[in-house]
């Protein structure tokens, strides 16, 4: 069944982008968007059937040299399940989506086919980060990072008429490269290491890896540290983190379903699921740890910053993206990978849901996408209005606080923020709150200025407003349904108590008073103990209450044990439920405080934002071009190395090398250029052309003749 | 068929023969007979060749099909395969049908042209088959005549600088070869390449003109042959004949070129410098690394540049010969597999692009970046297999690019962290040179006037690109069609390597004490 839905968006990306002349367009678009809901169905039927034992499936074999041996396999573990429902789900309604949004493209000429193309690179896409995310070693990984990689570069610069979609797409493999750079080097170090790159050998050997040290270009490190850091640079170009994001934005280029899928809820959050991957080898590595929650809290609040000021619809998400993503990886930096994938999975829904929604605008404006130009459009397009406002109601947090009932948002946001603060990172939790402060402010600003207030810029467009079709409404229906529910059906699962989060991910727990004999339910493998467990706890709700209330379970399992490891000092699970209430309701202060703020802002006293842009105009201007990394970056990257490559090209091929060797031949080059030039004429290449068959036949006839010996 | 390696080897240089004696005439009718008896007879040597390939038994890690046989004044005439050499032979004779097809449109001077390629491939084939010193050397530099001729007579217009700056440049470095292979006659007796392999070159150090040598004697023998395939290969800094060579020659004698011709030098320092002379490789490692590196980054960073398309993709070349040497002398079993992998891989990958700018090149007769852009709007099929191409070039993972980089670097890591970081940022500007070609050869809107009637590809051009979509896919999926072969082979080497550096040590510790 995994097999199906790994091959079945394969299979319909090349029906469709090689067929469709054979099969007629609109069939070819219907083929691959079934086989995705296909690929849907069983992931669900697969995610809610799956027991929490790892599943391995071999394919093929991949490549084998020496000690390193690897295989095209699948692993289908707890996190595989999530990420299959996550990606399959997002990209079959985002197929579904694309026939309307897609439909009558103002890009293209009349006559120019360029719909199965589209859906070809969907599911193309769709295929790669399956593959990513069902891998059993590292390359197979490389292979799906690197698929998706190529997949968005090629729908980024789907409109390649474009200039700047071109420069976009570029721009994210380039960049993305430098994150596999250390990703690949990360690879390197383990197969040195431990001599193979398959998950279940790394997750073995992770303790050893946390005591052994090891040279590393100019230094000395430990193993464990070096390698998590290296495999987190490839997670930051891939996940658009600090220093690495400034590709995300240009990537809004793209098509809108495009953004929503690749952009938002997939493969973005690829390096979130690398981070939980590994988690065994980073519980091992408290350093590198260290690091990904500084650097996930510094990009949450510098593109929250950011996102406050920009003014296209898109873009806007896109900080949002990024500034989310920040969030996943304090949660995983601070040992609370459980929290980061229940973020990831419910910003799937409803980022999704706001890009879907921001193109259903875009699309109803004639692909106007600056928001200056909206204002008062809520009951021209009210479905997309609402959509727009549960998705909004879901990102900023809404929900009653100090209970589990809320909008999808509220439950993992805060899951995360309880995470920071008991994890012990003060940066971290700090920095996130300011975020979800100016997260629900530019959410709502987005809101308000998109369908509140008057409408601004081309009358006309406002006049010809219309709703979308159908099947752009649907998926938002669905999404919506997600953006409300998901929080709130799978808090306990990612963010219960430690028996509820273990037996979902299949890792053993053992009770806290048995915790110093925990070698004891190591023993029998976690497997019956665990479904002890499971038992207990399938005899209804009201009884699981009570065995809590009794009992107290911490996470017992070996690295590699279940789909994520929890090391024996980690009780950030534990400390983040018993964390005080100030702790609890602080992100919910900051959304009402940044909703009251977008309120002032935008709706009594509309005038203020100009005026303080005007005020702080230096601010304004700083925060407007994105901090500056673009120019910094062109500044000394592109520009140093286009004029190394030419000085290196013209003084040292040409003149040092070249130079150099004609020297030495003292001018045998020109020399012998000279007298061919005399002999153009030919004589002396037929000389030399007789003289080769001559060779030829010596050589033949001294092995016939050499044979009859 | 116990001769099946002379019969691949001469099937090429009999209907050479048949061309000269029989083909008369320079009208139409001749030069269609020309190109397919060309055809006919390099495809009879693939189908033929298909024979070693199926046979081969890649347990033995001896050499197979071998042929032996005196030839005059004592020499002797030794063919044979092992499982390093093999793979090399099947490229040769895969790779030639095609570029005899790519030279369909060919018009000056057909049968000649035929000839030299029909000899070529003999030559080529010679290289990687013969297993006696004079044999290789003979074949290895005859191999250079008609190469030298193809650059010249059909050629560019600055032909004639590029073919003699083609055959100095690698006949200067192989004299030196020569003299070492006379030197190695002489101390071992013998020219046979099977026993030379298992003879022990003098190693002790000793002082040559007041330079202290590490190494001794095979330091310099290494040093000589270093100097041949060092160019051949070509390793930077002596690279700058190839970027020349490429962009004068026509379309097929760059595939050629770049596909088969290239990997001789990588194929000599597996056949000679690692075996013959493991101590002297071992001193010269870590030169050969840092060249490797080098030629690496700064090779990228000079395509980057290019104006000229065929420029770039030769640069691009060195640039991933580069992960060959330093495979290779990373001198263990990933590093030399995944040279050995990223040698054939180059062969389908660079062979194509080559032929991808011939396609254009054969529309407008330009190679200017500048004058292209946009062509996707009118050449889809072009724009596809292009793309399919580019992403090879960078290496990504699913095509045979990617096997044979992670394999060397992989290896090379082992070895030296710097060199394996430094040639590891070479993925991020093989990324930025072939998008940045790309984008402004195929993207963009159609808007030159000269471009406005080019049509797509014809199905005879796309019948060349078929196989080689198919083997650089088939290789990136399933790499073990390769590494099953060579695996075995590469070990022994490997083994063989790390013995003999280890008798060598316990030798000269026992001298010392």
């Amino acid at each position: 069944m995994e097999t199906i839905i790994l091959f079945a968006p394969l299979v319909g990306s090349l029906i469709c982008g090689f067929g469709w002349k054979l099969i007629g367009e609109t069939a070819a678009l219907w083929v691959s968007t079934g086989l995705l809901f296909l690929s849907a169905l069983l992931s669900w039927a697969v995610f809610v059937n799956f027991d929490g034992v790892t599943e391995q499936v071999q394919i093929l074999r991949f490549i084998e040299s020496g000690s390193l041996t690897t295989d095209w396999s699948i692993r289908l573990d707890r996190l595989t399940a999530i990420m299959l429902i996550v990606i399959t789900t997002v990209s079959s309604l985002v197929h579904l989506y694309s026939f309307g949004y897609m439909d009558k493209d103002p890009q293209w000429k009349e006559g120019e086919t360029y719909k199965p193309r589209f859906f070809a690179y969907l599911s193309f896409f769709t295929f790669a980060m399956l593959a990513l995310v069902t891998a059993d070693n590292l390359v197979q990984m490389f292979f799906g990072w690197e698929g998706v990689g190529v997949a968005s570069y090629l729908l980024i610069g789907f409109y390649y008429r474009k200039p700047s979609a071109n420069a976009a797409a570029i721009k994210a493999f380039v960049v993305n490269r430098v994150g596999d750079f250390g990703f690949s080097l990360g690879i390197f170090t383990l197969f040195f290491l431990v001599d193979s790159i398959n998950f279940d050998d790394i997750f073995s050997a992770a303790p050893t890896l946390a005591e052994t040290q090891l040279t590393f270009l100019w230094s000395e490190w430990n193993a464990a540290n070096l390698v998590a850091v290296l495999l987190f640079i490839g997670a930051m170009g891939k996940s658009a983190q600090l220093f690495l994001h400034t590709w995300l934005p240009d990537a809004m280029e793209g098509p809108t379903p495009v953004s929503a899928l690749i952009h938002a809820a997939t493969m973005v959050t690829a390096g979130v699921f690398l981070v939980c991957r590994m988690s065994p080898l980073m519980e091992f590595a408290p350093e590198a740890m260290a690091f990904v929650t500084v650097l996930g809290a510094t990009t949450a609040f510098f593109a929250a910053t950011v996102g406050l000021v920009q003014t296209d619809i898109k873009r806007v998400i896109a900080y949002s993206t990024c500034s989310q993503l920040g969030y996943m990886f304090v949660a995983a930096g601070v040992g609370m990978y459980s929290a980061a994938m229940f973020h990831l999975l419910t910003h799937a829904f409803f980022k999704a849901l706001l890009f879907l929604g921001a193109g259903s605008v875009i699309h109803a404006m004639h692909h106007e996408q600056d928001m200056t130009n909206y204002g008062a459009l809520r009951k021209r397009i009210p479905y997309t209005y609402w959509a727009m406002m549960i998705g909004t109601l879901a990102i900023t947090g809404v929900g009653i606080p100090l209970t589990q009932i809320g909008f999808a948002g509220f439950l993992s946001k805060d899951a995360i923020i309880e995470s920071a603060w008991a994890g012990g990172s003060s940066y971290g939790f700090w920095l996130l709150v300011i975020a979800a402060a100016f997260t629900s402010f530019y959410s709502w600003r987005l809101m308000f200025l998109t369908f509140y207030g008057q409408a601004r810029g081309d009358k006309h467009t406002h006049e010809h407003a219309h709703e979308s079709p159908l099947t752009m409404l649907i998926p938002l229906g669905v999404l919506s349904l997600g953006a409300v529910l998901a929080g709130m059906v799978w808090y306990s699962s990612f963010f219960g108590h430690a028996d509820q989060v273990g037996k979902f991910y299949g890792i053993p727990v053992a009770e806290a008073g048995a915790y110093g004999e925990e070698t004891s339910v190591e023993g029998d493998h976690g497997t019956e103990s665990q479904s002890a467990e499971s038992q207990g706890h399938g005899e209804g709700a009201g009884d699981a209450a009570t065995v809590e209330g009794e009992h107290h379970y911490v996470f017992a399992g070996r690295p590699g044990e279940g789909a994520l490891y929890f090391g024996k000092d980690n009780h950030v699970l534990d400390d983040a439920h018993a964390a005080p209430v100030w702790v609890k309701v602080s992100p919910f202060v900051a959304m009402l405080g940044g909703l009251i703020m977008a309120i002032w802002f935008y709706i009594l006293n509309p005038s203020l934002p100009g005026r303080l842009a005007e005020n702080q105009r230096p601010l304004y201007l700083f925060l407007k071009n994105k901090w500056y990394f673009d120019e910094i970056y062109a500044a000394i990257f592109v520009r140093p190395v286009i004029g190394i490559g030419r000085v290196l090209w013209k003084r040292g091929d040409g003149s040092a090398i070249d130079g150099f060797l004609n020297g030495v031949a003292l001018g045998i080059v020109p020399f012998f250029t000279r007298l061919a030039g005399r002999a153009q004429s030919g004589f002396i290449f037929t000389y030399a052309f007789w003289m080769v068959l001559g060779i030829a036949a010596l050589v033949t006839w001294m092995t016939i003749g050499g044979g009859a010996h | 068929m116990d001769n099946i390696l002379s019969i691949v080897t001469f099937i090429p240089a009999l209907a050479a023969l048949i061309l000269v004696v029989f083909l008369r005439g320079e009208d139409e009718a001749a030069q269609r007979n020309a190109k397919y008896v060309a055809l006919f007879a390099t495809s009879v040597t693939f189908l033929v060749s298909l024979g070693i390939y199926f046979q081969f038994d890649p347990a033995d890690t001896g050499f197979q099909f071998v042929e032996q046989s005196q030839w005059l004044l004592g020499l002797q005439y030794k063919m044979g395969v092992d499982g390093i050499s093999v793979l090399f032979v099947m490229l040769t004779t895969f790779i030639m049908p095609l570029t005899i097809l790519a030279s369909w449109n060919v018009t000056a001077r057909v049968k000649e042209y035929m000839v030299a390629f029909l000899l070529l491939e003999t030559l080529m084939l010679g290289v990687f088959m013969a297993l006696d010193l004079v044999l290789f050397y003979l074949f290895f530099e005859a191999g250079l005549i008609p190469m030298f001729l193809i650059i010249g007579i059909w050629g560019g217009k600055d032909r004639i600088y590029a073919s003699f700056k083609f055959f100095l440049y690698t006949f200067l470095g192989s004299v030196l070869m020569l003299v070492a292979m006379v030197g190695m006659f002489a101390d071992a007796g013998t020219t046979d390449i099977e026993v030379l392999m298992t003879h022990q070159f003098a190693f002790e150090n000793y002082d040559l003109l007041g330079i202290h040598v590490v190494g001794g004697m095979q330091t310099l023998m290494f040093l000589a042959f270093f100097a041949s395939f060092a160019v051949k290969m070509p390793m930077w800094p002596v690279h700058t004949w190839l970027p020349d060579a490429h962009v004068q020659a026509p379309t097929a004698g760059s595939v050629v070129l770049a596909a088969i011709l290239l990997k001789m030098g990588g194929y000599g320092f597996l056949r000679f410098s690692l075996p013959m002379f493991p101590v002297g490789s071992e001193v010269m490692a870590p030169l050969v690394l840092w060249l490797s590196a080098i030629a690496i980054v700064y090779t990228s960073l000079v395509a980057l540049v290019q104006e000229d398309m065929k420029k770039l993709i030769a640069y691009s070349s060195v640039a991933h010969m580069g992960f060959v040497t330093m495979g290779i002398f990373a001198a263990n079993q990933q590093g030399v597999d995944g040279a050995i992998f990223q040698m054939l891989s180059h062969g389908f990958i660079s062979a194509a692009l080559f032929l991808i700018v011939g396609v254009i090149y054969d529309r407008m007769h330009t190679r200017e970046i500048e004058a292209y852009g946009g062509l996707v709007v009118r050449m889809p099929a072009f724009a596809l297999v292009f793309m399919f191409f580019t992403m090879g070039n960078v290496g990504l993972p699913g095509t045979s690019g990617f096997i044979g980089e992670f394999l060397t670097l992989a290896g090379i890591f082992q070895v030296n962290t710097w060199v394996a970081a430094v040639a590891t940022s070479g993925v991020i500007f093989s990324a930025c040179y072939a998008l940045w070609l790309y984008r402004r050869v195929v993207f963009g809107d159609l808007i030159k006037e000269s471009l406005k009637t080019i049509t797509d590809m014809t199905a005879r051009e796309r019948f060349i690109f078929a196989p080689l979509i198919a083997m650089t896919l088939l290789l990136g999926i399933y790499p073990s069609l390769v590494t099953d072969i060579i695996g075995p082979s590469t070990t022994a080497l490997i083994s063989n390597f790390d013995t003999s550096l280890a008798a060598a040590e316990a030798a000269s510790q026992h001298a010392s004490n």
